[in-house]
C-alpha cells in the first residue's frame, strides 16, 4: 500500500465517518440491516468473482468504458484550455445513474435479497433501477413524489414497461426527500427481504462509501484515457453535484493529485437569496437527515427545506457527506450555477458538438464556460458529462417559450 | 429526572399494573391545544407522557404521525416551544414523568448543550431519539445520561440476542418496546410474539418494558398490558386531534376526543391483571 497518512482517500472511517460526516442516524430497526449490508459489501469487495462480474457487466451491459473525448469545437470557441468530456450519458440507460445500480443489485443478489425498492426524483435513478431489475428478474418498487410523477411522465412510464411499481408519495410534499423518507418506511417494514437501492452517495454508511465506489469507475477511466490521450492528469475536474455520485466518482480517485484542481457545482436555481435553489454546501449548513450527518438546506429550527432546481436530479436539501468532508478539508470548490446559465450552456453545447446534455451537467458546463477562457490553452479541464438531455426537452422547451403541444 | 420516572413505575408496580405510555405530538394543532391536551393527560391516567417534537421529516412514523408533526409545524411549534409546553406542564405537575421524542436534527441545530440544560430546567426527565442507535451514543445519549436525563432506546424484532446488550448497555428509564417491524400506526401484531419478547428482554435488563406499536383500543391495552410493565399510545390520540382539527372544533373539545380515550386505555391497563 502507498497510501499516506495524510491522504484524502482514506475515509470513511469504522463508524462511516469522514471526518465530522456521514453516520449512521438510522432506527433501531434498520440498525441491524446496516451492519449487514457493510459485511455483505466487505465480503464483495474482497471476492474476485463480484468483479469480475462488476467488470463483465459494466463492459458488456452499461457500454464501458465511456469515451473521453476532446471538445474541439467547443474548446476553440472558449479559447482558453482544453477541454475534455467524460461521457458517461452515452452509457445504457443515458446517464451515469447505472453504474451504481449495476453493482449494488450484484450484492442484493449475493445478499439474497430479492425485492428491489429505491427512490428517485426525475427518473433517472428509477429508471436505472428498474433496468437492472428486468435485467435479474427482480421486482422493483420506486417511491417517486406525486408531483414528480406528472411532471416526469415519460420515464414513469418508461419505468412501467421494465415491469416496475410506481408508488407516488403524496406524504410531506411530495419531492425528492419524501420519496427516500418513504422508501426508508418501506424497507423498516419489509426488513427480511428487501434491498434499499439507493440512488446516490448518501444515506447511512455504508451507502456512500458504497456507491462512490460504484462510480469511481468513471475517475480511473478518465485518468488512464488522460494518460493515453494527453501523456499527463489534467489541470482541472468540473463535475455537477445533486446528491453528488457523479462527482465524487469522477473526484474521488484524483483526491490526492494535488496539482488537480477540482470544482463541484451546485444547483442555484433562481438565485440563493431566495429560498429557489439546492445549493446545500454554499447555503446550507451541518445537520442530520437521511441517515448521515452533511450540509442541508434547513430552517433555524433544524426542520429541512425544499430544494429548487431546472433540474429535478438536483433537487435535494441534502449532499453525500464525502462532499461535505471535501469542502470543509478545502480539496474541492463548490459554486453554484443559476437556472438560466445552466439553460444557456445546454443550447451552446448542443449546437457546438452536436450533443445534447441533461440539465444537470449543463450546471457543470456553465461553470467551465466560465474558467476557461481565462486558462492557457496547454491547460486541461475534464468534465463529467454525466447524463444526456433527451429527458430534458420539455422543460427546455417551455423555459425557451416553445409549446411542443404536450 | 430520573427519580421522576422511576417512582412513576414504581407507583405503578406496587399496583400491579402496566404503566400507561401516551404520546402527543407538541404543538399539534397549535400551542395552545397541544397543552390543554397535555395538561389534563395525567388526570385521565396516563402515567408517563410523551411529547413528540415535531420535525420536517420523520422516516420512522406513519401518516398519522407525520401528519401530527406537519400540523404542528404550520401551527407555529418549534423547539423552544416545545420545551415552553413542558415548562407549563410542569408548574402544575410535578410527579409525571415527560419523554421527549423526536428526531436529532432540531436538537442538533439547538445545540446540543443548550437543549440538554434547557430541557433539564423546564422539566424533561428523558428522551427518545428514533435516529440515534447506539453507534451514535457519543452524540446526545452520553451527554445526556451525564446530566441526568434518561435516554430510552427502541429495541424491536431485528434487535438480536447478540445486539441487544449493546441497545441497553446506555439505556435508562424505560425500555421501548417497538412489536413489529415497520412505522408508527401499523396493525397490532401477535400477542404471543410480544409476551415472548418481553421475556427475552427481561433476560438482558431490569429496566421496565414498555411496548408499543399498534395500540389503539382499550381491549388491545389490557391485552398487551398483562405482558409488560407498560403500553404506549399514540396514533389512535394524534387520530383524535386530526379529527377534532377536521371537525373545526375548540381547543377543550380536542382535548375531551383524546382525554377520553386516554381514559378507556387507562382502565384497559388497570384491569391488565
Amino acid at each position: 500500500m502507498t497510501t499516506t497518512a495524510n491522504s484524502l482517500r482514506q475515509g470513511p472511517d469504522d463508524m462511516g465517518r469522514f471526518g465530522l460526516f456521514g453516520g449512521r442516524f438510522v432506527a433501531e430497526t434498520l440498525m441491524p440491516l446496516i451492519l449487514e449490508l457493510d459485511e455483505a459489501y466487505k465480503a464483495a469487495k474482497a471476492d474476485p468473482s463480484f468483479q469480475d462480474e462488476l467488470d463483465y457487466l459494466n463492459k458488456h451491459y452499461i457500454g464501458r468504458p465511456s469515451p473521453l473525448y476532446f471538445a474541439e469545437r467547443l474548446t476553440e470557441h472558449l479559447g482558453g484550455a482544453k477541454i475534455y468530456f467524460k461521457r458517461d450519458e452515452l452509457n445504457h440507460t443515458g446517464s451515469h445513474k447505472i453504474n451504481n445500480c449495476i453493482g449494488q443489485i450484484l450484492l442484493a443478489k449475493r445478499m439474497g435479497k430479492p425485492r428491489i425498492i429505491a427512490e428517485t426524483g426525475a427518473g433517472q435513478h428509477g429508471v436505472a433501477t428498474a433496468t437492472v431489475c428486468a435485467r435479474f428478474g427482480y421486482p422493483c418498487v420506486v417511491y417517486m413524489g406525486a408531483k414528480d410523477v406528472e411532471r416526469q411522465a415519460p420515464n414513469v412510464f418508461r419505468m412501467k414497461l421494465l415491469g416496475a411499481e410506481i408508488i407516488p408519495v403524496t406524504a410531506g410534499q411530495g419531492t425528492l426527500k419524501d420519496s427516500m423518507n418513504e422508501a426508508l418506511r418501506d424497507w423498516v417494514t419489509n426488513v427480511d427481504d428487501t434491498y434499499y437501492l439507493i440512488g446516490t452517495a448518501a444515506g447511512p454508511h455504508p451507502f456512500p462509501q458504497m456507491v462512490r465506489d460504484f462510480q469511481s469507475v468513471i475517475g480511473r477511466e478518465t485518468k488512464e484515457q488522460m494518460m493515453e490521450a494527453e501523456g499527463r492528469l489534467p489541470d482541472m475536474l468540473i463535475a455537477a453535484v445533486g446528491g453528488g455520485s457523479n462527482a465524487i466518482g469522477l473526484f474521488h480517485p484524483f483526491l490526492d493529485d494535488k496539482d488537480v484542481q477540482i470544482v463541484g457545482v451546485e444547483a442555484g436555481g433562481k438565485g440563493l437569496d431566495g429560498d429557489e435553489h439546492c445549493a446545500s454546501l454554499t447555503a446550507g449548513k451541518p445537520g442530520v437527515l437521511h441517515g448521515n450527518r452533511t450540509y442541508l438546506l434547513q430552517n433555524y429550527d433544524g426542520q429541512i427545506d425544499e430544494g429548487a432546481s431546472i433540474s429535478a436530479g438536483l433537487d435535494y436539501p441534502g449532499i453525500g457527506p464525502e462532499h461535505a468532508f471535501l469542502r470543509d478539508s478545502g480539496r474541492v470548490e463548490y459554486v453554484p450555477i443559476m437556472d438560466d446559465e445552466a439553460l444557456e450552456a445546454f443550447q451552446l453545447l448542443t449546437r457546438l458538438e452536436g450533443i445534447i446534455p441533461a440539465l444537470e451537467p449543463s450546471h457543470a458546463l456553465a461553470e467551465l464556460v466560465k474558467r476557461a477562457p481565462k486558462m492557457d490553452k496547454d491547460q486541461i479541464i475534464v468534465m463529467n458529462l454525466c447524463g444526456r438531455g433527451d429527458k430534458d426537452v420539455f422543460t427546455a422547451a417551455k423555459h425557451l417559450g416553445v409549446d411542443l403541444g404536450e | 429526572m430520573t427519580q421522576r420516572m422511576d417512582d412513576a413505575f414504581a407507583a405503578t408496580r406496587a399496583e400491579n399494573r402496566p404503566a400507561l405510555v401516551t404520546f402527543v405530538m407538541a404543538g399539534d394543532p397549535n400551542f395552545d391545544t397541544a397543552k390543554e391536551i397535555v395538561l389534563g393527560l395525567p388526570d385521565a391516567g396516563a402515567d408517563v407522557i410523551e411529547l413528540g417534537m415535531p420535525f420536517s421529516d420523520p422516516m420512522a412514523d406513519g401518516p398519522s404521525i407525520q401528519a401530527a408533526g406537519q400540523r404542528a409545524l404550520k401551527g407555529g411549534q418549534d423547539m423552544k416551544k416545545t420545551l415552553e409546553l413542558v415548562r407549563q406542564f410542569r408548574a402544575t405537575n410535578s410527579t409525571t414523568p415527560i419523554v421527549l421524542m423526536g428526531y436529532y436534527n432540531p436538537i442538533y441545530i439547538y445545540g446540543v448543550d443548550q437543549f440538554l440544560a434547557d430541557a433539564l430546567d423546564a422539566g424533561v426527565d428523558g428522551l427518545i431519539v428514533v435516529d440515534l442507535p447506539p453507534e451514535e451514543d457519543d452524540e446526545l445519549c452520553i451527554p445526556a445520561l451525564n446530566k441526568g436525563l434518561n435516554f430510552i432506546r427502541l429495541a424491536t424484532p431485528t434487535t438480536d440476542d447478540k445486539r441487544l446488550p449493546q441497545v441497553l448497555a446506555n439505556t435508562s428509564g424505560f425500555v421501548y418496546y417497538v412489536s413489529m417491524t415497520g412505522i408508527t400506526g401499523s396493525a397490532l401484531s401477535n400477542p404471543t410474539n410480544i409476551s415472548a419478547a418481553v421475556k427475552r428482554l427481561n433476560q438482558h435488563t431490569d429496566l421496565p418494558i414498555c411496548v408499543g406499536f399498534g395500540i389503539k383500543t382499550e381491549a388491545d391495552a389490557k391485552n398487551i398490558g398483562a405482558q409488560a410493565d407498560g403500553v404506549v399510545v399514540g396514533t389512535v390520540l394524534v387520530n383524535a386531534v386530526a379529527d377534532s382539527v377536521a371537525a373545526g372544533e375548540s381547543a377543550t373539545q380536542a382535548a375531551d376526543r383524546v382525554h377520553t380515550i386516554v381514559r378507556d386505555l387507562a382502565r384497559g391497563c388497570r384491569a391488565a391483571r
